[in-house]
This record gives structure tokens, C-alpha cells and sequence, in this order.
């Protein structure tokens, strides 16, 4: 069962991912388009999908390598059900950011860049979300949470499972 | 569906259509929808007003629109109510039933939502009443407060595409060339570059296929403005970019835009699509015989790719690395074909020069620098957000004037402007002009336009630090000097700010700069420095003090210093006690609390909510912890209690 569930699952990103390269004509001047695409869609990007991306467009997959672990927005390994974002931009950083990213990596028990055990949350650190009016930051699920102060963390925290 | 629009004729006849459906008179309440507001809570507030205007059955008389951001992200969600041009601020969903009956319905003022000067105390009813807005020359952003960035016809209806229409009807492209160069516009994203020069070395260049890019790829931790204009106001851009495109015979054109902006990359897609519908962009633009098309290509995070080799690497779908510049990219860019690269806000300027002309251009500024400039002053600053000032303001007049000063009555202590390749301007240099050549002169550099604002509790080597962990991160690992040079001046920094410099870190820091400034290829590796020099050149005192005192002037660097209860101002109140979110303060109702230094992560909470009247926690740098006082003297009796717990005293 389990392998057919599996099987089926890898088809459907077989279409999925046949869908972006059509959209974008097979064109591997916008392989970085298609691979921002798929992990949108994904939220990660597995071995298979980098595979067959490589083999439509006809690019080595030593360049697709070197273009996911170059830029921050890819991901290699599955992300949890909760991503976390911690704003490090500079007005962050000087009204508190690293003390709410010291906060949020105690509650979690985990570093930036990880996900946890129970694939419940994801915590990355981020250059600046842009709404530096409202700093510190913290956005969950694209939800932004601002002026944040440490002591209201584990509140917020608790709301997702 | 709006007809395709063929010459400048039809698109005058257009926008009278356009104007005479609008009535001026109708109230229109407009809210910001940029992402600063939105995160306060803009759009819970526009489906409140769509639902209380239906409710109170004034659906044909009002019109509800979300707009671009007006800069205030500070005071968000702001509201600005036309005709009359009141201006809310802070607006919560719960405030829309009153604003609907009281302000639209009897025209009545809302005081509590106006905007009240902390100095004199004054309400200010209009934006332009509001110092902060005041004090501000807002060519290019002061539209996006009266524009739907989804709609066309908002654009068209303050004059949109008539630069475009004037270009291609009236001017050859040799004059639309010196018009620009006239106005001695430079490049907004860093260098400061003369634009017109870019595009000169372009038009000149042989080859046939020629392209023009936006660089909407605005990496600098703390700048926002490309963001608010992309959102805001995305036609500007696009006009901007089609004139360009004509002065220098390209009609290939890309809009390079970061993938953390969701809704500049939607905005700009939108405004892409629309143009095309209305023929703004595609074959034979206004009848002109001009042909013109945009690509919108989504940067996959990586700072370095915002270099212009490096952006244009990146727009070929390989990695975005920077390449040596012996041939500059206006002449050998995308596909080794001659590409103009300009930032967002260059290109917005374009249509005001077109329109308005290079003279009315270069009446703002200073000698080397004209214009405008858009910066994001935020830090610790009362009023955060996007300001438009001219060239040559005074840092003094942009942060005591426009930014309303310092929070919470603290000293000012720097101003970091350029990002991370700039540096940082001490209080004695607040009187400086701001341009390209003065900024540069202080070691610092204009860059895309960030500012911020630091105090007193800003620690200047925690700064430098900060920002080499930045460039160390982002590197792209071509150059040694930049790669290795950043990580090991990002170590020693590092090393101070734990209480482990040592005599001769700051002359290391000096010398590994040296040579990262002269051995890197491209800008980052070159400016990387910056944030160290500027700092070691202002503030040699503060990286003295760590280095020898093992003491953080700013009590900022966590490994050195202490938080201590003072025994004498305790009053027990317990709300540093439960706020502690790592149980480190003993004691109890009556019972003076004291921070187990060893349970203590440092995280200041207890410092900040201790009541300023009793002022008890406190913070220690370079000296030990006063010992816990004994048990015995840390019960408190309260006055009152001592005559109620024994009467018998008298």
C-alpha cells in the first residue's frame, strides 16, 4: 500500500513539475524561474524533481546543483508544517532581533536553518522582510508578527500545531 | 476590456474619458495596502470599510481602494480621505463604523485618529500638515497614496504614459538621450553612476540587440523604498524603462525583482499585463513604430546577485556570481550584448524629467548630485518609514525633522547609511549634507538609500560585527581577500564582543581591510570594510573599552555583560519574576528578587519591564556582580502593612 501510495505521489510531482517547464517552454535560460516554481509549489526540492528538471531542459545536473545551494530560497531537505521567519535586517537587529531569535531557537530546540523532529516547524533567518517600521520580526506562515518582545513568544508559538 | 490605444491623440481622448467619469467630489477613502500596513492590519481595515459603506447602503457614493505605501509605515495602517484629504493613522478595524457615519456621512473630523505632534501638541488634519510629511519633497513617492497599483487608469488619470506619448511622437532619441544627461541624474542603487552616460556608452556599443533591466533586486537589510514604489506604483517604473529602452534602441526589457517581495512581483506582472492590453508595450507603441516587451525574472535570494555582473549572470539562469568589469556591462551585459542596468527609483525619475524637463530636475539637489532621494530611515527613530528628500538636506534636519528625533528621550549616537558597504556617522557629522561625494568623503557611501538610526544602546563593534556576518554569509566565495578577509575580521570581531580582543585587533582589522578593499573584484568584497573602518574611525574608544576594559559601553555584548537587582530600589512587585522567560529571579510577594547569574540568558526582559519608577534592575559591564544580600534582609514590610499587622504599637 504504502508503495503505491508513494508511486502515486511521485507521479503526481512528475505532472506537477511537467506543468511548470510547459509553462515556461522548456526553456533553460529559466531555470532558475522553474526551480523557484517547484519550490514554492513543494516547498522543497527533492533529488527526483532536480532529476527531472535536468532532463527536460537538458541541463547538467552538476549546474542545477550549484544553483540550489547558491541562492537562500531553495531547500534540499522536507520543511515543517510551520515555517518561522526571524528578521535579522539591520532595524531589527538594533531594536532586539538576536535576542527573539535566541528566544524562538530555546523554545524549539532548534537552530536556524533546521526543522524539528515532528516536522512541525521550520526556523530560518531572513535579511529584512522590508516592514522595518514594526521591528523586531517574526513571521509565521507568512503571517507577520511585529514588535515582538520575548516574553510574548511562546504565546504566539502555541497557537500552531 | 479596454481597446488597444494607437496614437498620443487616443491616449489624451482616453484619459478625459478616464477624468470625466471621475467625479472629484466623491468621497474616496484610501488605505495603504503596502506590506508595512498590511502587516499592521490594512487589510482587515479595507474589508471593514467594504462592509460598513455596504451596510450603511453608500456603495455608488464611495469608493474604497487600496494603495501604494505614502512612507508613514510607523503610524500604519494610514487612511487618507478624499476630497478633503484627511489623514488617519493607526486605524483598526473597530474605528470603521465611526469614520463611515461620522467622517463620511456629517464630514466630521475624527480627532483621536489625527495625527498630534509630541512637541507642541497640535492636530494635524491633512498629510501635508503632519511634520513628517512637511519637511519632505515627495516627486516620486508622493503619488502612491492616490493610486491603485492594480488599476492603469489611476496612473493614466494623474498624466500616466504622457512621457511615453511625448517621447515617442516629439523627441528623437538622441534628444531623450541629452535630456537625461542634462539632468545629470545618477544611478539610485549605489554607485551613483550618471545614468545618461550609461545609456550613451550603450547606444553606442555595435551591436544590434540591445537590452534594458530593472534592478528591483533591493538586498540591503533595512531599505525598503524600491519595494514601495515597485508595490505602489509599478507603471512609473515600466514608463520609465520603455523611454529608456527607446533612447538607446533596445526593445527588450527585464524587471529584475526579488522573490521575498510577493506583492512587488504581483503589482509589476499586473502592471506588465495591463500596458500590454492598453499597447504600451508590444509592436508599435502609440502608432510609433516601436516595438518594446518586459520579462519579469524572480532573484532567488542571494545579495551578491544585485551586483550588475552578477544580476545579469543570474537573468541567463546560471548562478549569479560577479564577473570582472574590464568591459563595462553597458557596452558587453546580458548574452555579451550591451545592457543598461539602472535601480527602481532611477527609472521612476525618468518620466518626471521627461515630462517635466532637466532644468525643473536639477533644481533640486546639490552641485554633484540632483534630484531627490528616496531613504528608509528606521532604527530607533520616532517616525520609521520611507522619506523623499532633496540632495544636500542636512542628516540633521532628515532625523530631527522628518524623524521626530530619538525614542524614549535617548542619545543619539550614529547614523549607518549605504547598507552593508557603508559606515556609520557620528553625532559631530550630523550637520553634513547628504549626496553621493559628501557621504563618500565620511566613509560612507549613498548606497541604494538605507538609514539607521542608532542610540545609545547601540554597540558600535556589535554593528561592525553584525554587519560582516552579513557579507560573510553572502560572499560569493570568488576572491580570497573578500571570502577568507571577511570571515577572519568577522571572527576577531566576534572575539571582542565575547570579551576575548586583544591588543593589536584593531590594526589586524586595518590591514585585513586593506587588502580586501584592493583585492576584491566586484563592490561587495571592495566595500566590505566600510561598516569596520567607519566604526574604528568614530568609535575607537568603544572597541578600546572591550579590548582592554573587557566592558561594552552600549551594555549590549551579551558575554560581557550583567543583569543585578538593586536591593535598595526592589519593591517586590514580581513582574520581572514571572516575565523571566528563563525562571531566573528568585523571591517572592515581599520578597526582594535577585537574577541567578547563572541561570540568566541575558535576554534584558526583566530590564525592560521593571516600572521606570523603581527603576531596580540594572545592568553592569567590566565590573563583577555585587554578591545576593542574606536572606534575612530581603523581607520587605510595607508601611502600611506594619501598622495594620500591629495595632498595638501606639
Amino acid at each position: 500500500m504504502a508503495g503505491k501510495k508513494k508511486a502515486k505521489r511521485a507521479a503526481m510531482d512528475h505532472d506537477k513539475i511537467d506543468q511548470i517547464i510547459v509553462k515556461y517552454q522548456g526553456d533553460p535560460n529559466s531555470l532558475i524561474q522553474i526551480l523557484l516554481e517547484i519550490q514554492r509549489e513543494k516547498h522543497w526540492l527533492s533529488k527526483e524533481a532536480l532529476e527531472t528538471v535536468s532532463k527536460r531542459l537538458q541541463v547538467p545536473l552538476s549546474r542545477i546543483q550549484h544553483i540550489v545551494t547558491f541562492y537562500k530560497a531553495f531547500s534540499l531537505v522536507p520543511k515543517g508544517r510551520h515555517e518561522i521567519h526571524i528578521c535579522m535586517g539591520t532595524a531589527c537587529h538594533v531594536r532586539g532581533a538576536p535576542r527573539v531569535l535566541d528566544t524562538v531557537q530555546d523554545l524549539i530546540g532548534i537552530e536556524p536553518g533546521e526543522t524539528d523532529m515532528d516536522l512541525k516547524f521550520s526556523l530560518e533567518t531572513v535579511n529584512c522582510l522590508g516592514c522595518c517600521a514594526l521591528g523586531p520580526v517574526m513571521e509565521v506562515d507568512g503571517k507577520h508578527h511585529g514588535k515582538v518582545a520575548p516574553a510574548e513568544i511562546e504565546g504566539v508559538l502555541k497557537k500552531y500545531d | 476590456m479596454m481597446p488597444r490605444i494607437n496614437s498620443p491623440d487616443e491616449l489624451e481622448r482616453v484619459r478625459q474619458e478616464i477624468l470625466s467619469q471621475r467625479d472629484l467630489n466623491k468621497p474616496c477613502i484610501s488605505v495603504c495596502a503596502g506590506t508595512g500596513c498590511l502587516a499592521s492590519g490594512a487589510s482587515e481595515v479595507i474589508a471593514a470599510f467594504e462592509a460598513e459603506i455596504e451596510k450603511q447602503g453608500l456603495k455608488t457614493d464611495v469608493t474604497t481602494k487600496g494603495t501604494g505605501c505614502p512612507g508613514f509605515c510607523e503610524r500604519g495602517p494610514v487612511v487618507v480621505i478624499y476630497p478633503e484629504e484627511i489623514c488617519y493613522l493607526q486605524v483598526k478595524p473597530e474605528d470603521i463604523p465611526e469614520i463611515v457615519s461620522h467622517t463620511i456621512r456629517q464630514k466630521k473630523v475624527m480627532d483621536r485618529l489625527l495625527y498630534v505632534d509630541p512637541t507642541t501638541g497640535e492636530m494635524a488634519t491633512h498629510e501635508s500638515d503632519i511634520p513628517f510629511y512637511r519637511n519632505q519633497v515627495r516627486n516620486i513617492i508622493g503619488n502612491n497614496i492616490k493610486i491603485d497599483p492594480k488599476s492603469i487608469d489611476d496612473y493614466l488619470a494623474l498624466g500616466g504614459y504622457s512621457a511615453l506619448a511625448k517621447v515617442l511622437s516629439r523627441m528623437t532619441s538622441e534628444q531623450v538621450l541629452e535630456e537625461v544627461k542634462k539632468s545629470n541624474l545618477r544611478g539610485r542603487g549605489g554607485g551613483g553612476f550618471p545614468t545618461g552616460r550609461k545609456w550613451e556608452q550603450s547606444r553606442n556599443a555595435p551591436n544590434e540587440i540591445k537590452y534594458v533591466i530593472v534592478n528591483a533586486d533591493e538586498g540591503d537589510p533595512g531599505a525598503f523604498m524600491d519595494r514601495a514604489i515597485l508595490e505602489g506604483n509599478p507603471h512609473s517604473i515600466l514608463e520609465g524603462l520603455i523611454i529608456g529602452g527607446y533612447a538607446i534602441g533596445s526593445h527588450e526589457g527585464f524587471i529584475y525583482v526579488r522573490q521575498e517581495y510577493p506583492l512587488a512581483v504581483e503589482n509589476v506582472i499586473i502592471a506588465i499585463k495591463q500596458a500590454e492590453a492598453y499597447g504600451f508595450l508590444g509592436k508599435n507603441i502609440l502608432g510609433s513604430g516601436f516595438d518594446f516587451t518586459v520579462k519579469v525574472h524572480r532573484g532567488a535570494g542571494a545579495f551578491v546577485s544585485g551586483e550588475s555582473s552578477a544580476l545579469m549572470t543570474a537573468l541567463e539562469g546560471r548562478v549569479g556570481e560577479p564577473r570582472p568589469k574590464y568591459i563595462h556591462t553597458a557596452v558587453k551585459g546580458v548574452w555579451d550584448r550591451p545592457s543598461v542596468l539602472n535601480n527602481v527609483e532611477t527609472w521612476a525619475n525618468v518620466p518626471l524629467i521627461i515630462n517635466k524637463g532637466a532644468d525643473w530636475f536639477a533644481q533640486f539637489g546639490t552641485k554633484g548630485s540632483k534630484g531627490t532621494k528616496i531613504f528608509s530611515l528606521v532604527g530607533k527613530i520616532n517616525n520609521t518609514g520611507l522619506v523623499e528628500v532633496p540632495m544636500g538636506i542636512t542628516l540633521r534636519d532628515i532625523i530631527y525633522k522628518v524623524g521626530g528625533g530619538i525614542p524614549r528621550g535617548k542619545r543619539f549616537k550614529a547614523v549607518q547609511t549605504g547598507g552593508p558597504s557603508g559606515g556609520c556617522i557620528p553625532e559631530e557629522r550630523l550637520d553634513m549634507k547628504v549626496d553621493f561625494d559628501e557621504l563618500t568623503k565620511a566613509g560612507s557611501m549613498m548606497g541604494s538609500g538605507g538609514m539607521i538610526v542608532m542610540d545609545e544602546d547601540t554597540c558600535m563593534v556589535d554593528v561592525a560585527r553584525y554587519f560582516l556576518d552579513f557579507l560573510s554569509d553572502e560572499s560569493c566565495g570568488k576572491c580570497v581577500p573578500c571570502r577568507e578577509g571577511i570571515r577572519q575580521m568577522f571572527k576577531i570581531l566576534s572575539n571582542i564582543g565575547k570579551g576575548k580582543g586583544r591588543e593589536g585587533d584593531i590594526e589586524l582589522l586595518e590591514e585585513l581591510s586593506e587588502t580586501a578593499r584592493e583585492a576584491s573584484l566586484c563592490a561587495l568584497g571592495k566595500s566590505a570594510p566600510n561598516p569596520v573602518l567607519s566604526t574604528i574611525q568614530y568609535f575607537r574608544n568603544e572597541y578600546e573599552a572591550h579590548i582592554r576594559e573587557k566592558r561594552c559601553p552600549a551594555y549590549s555584548c551579551k558575554e560581557m555583560i550583567s543583569y543585578y537587582i538593586d536591593p535598595q530600589k526592589c519593591q517586590a512587585c514580581m513582574i520581572c519574576l514571572r516575565k523571566c522567560p528563563a525562571e531566573a529571579i528568585g523571591g517572592g510577594k515581599d520578597h526582594i528578587h535577585i537574577i541567578d547569574q547563572e541561570k540568566c540568558t541575558k535576554c534584558g526582559t526583566c530590564f525592560e519591564v521593571c516600572p521606570p519608577r523603581f527603576g531596580a534592575v540594572k545592568r553592569i559591564s567590566g565590573e563583577p556582580v555585587p554578591p545576593p544580600i542574606p536572606e534575612e534582609k530581603r523581607i520587605i514590610v510595607r508601611e502600611s502593612k506594619k501598622d495594620e499587622g500591629n495595632p498595638f504599637t501606639d
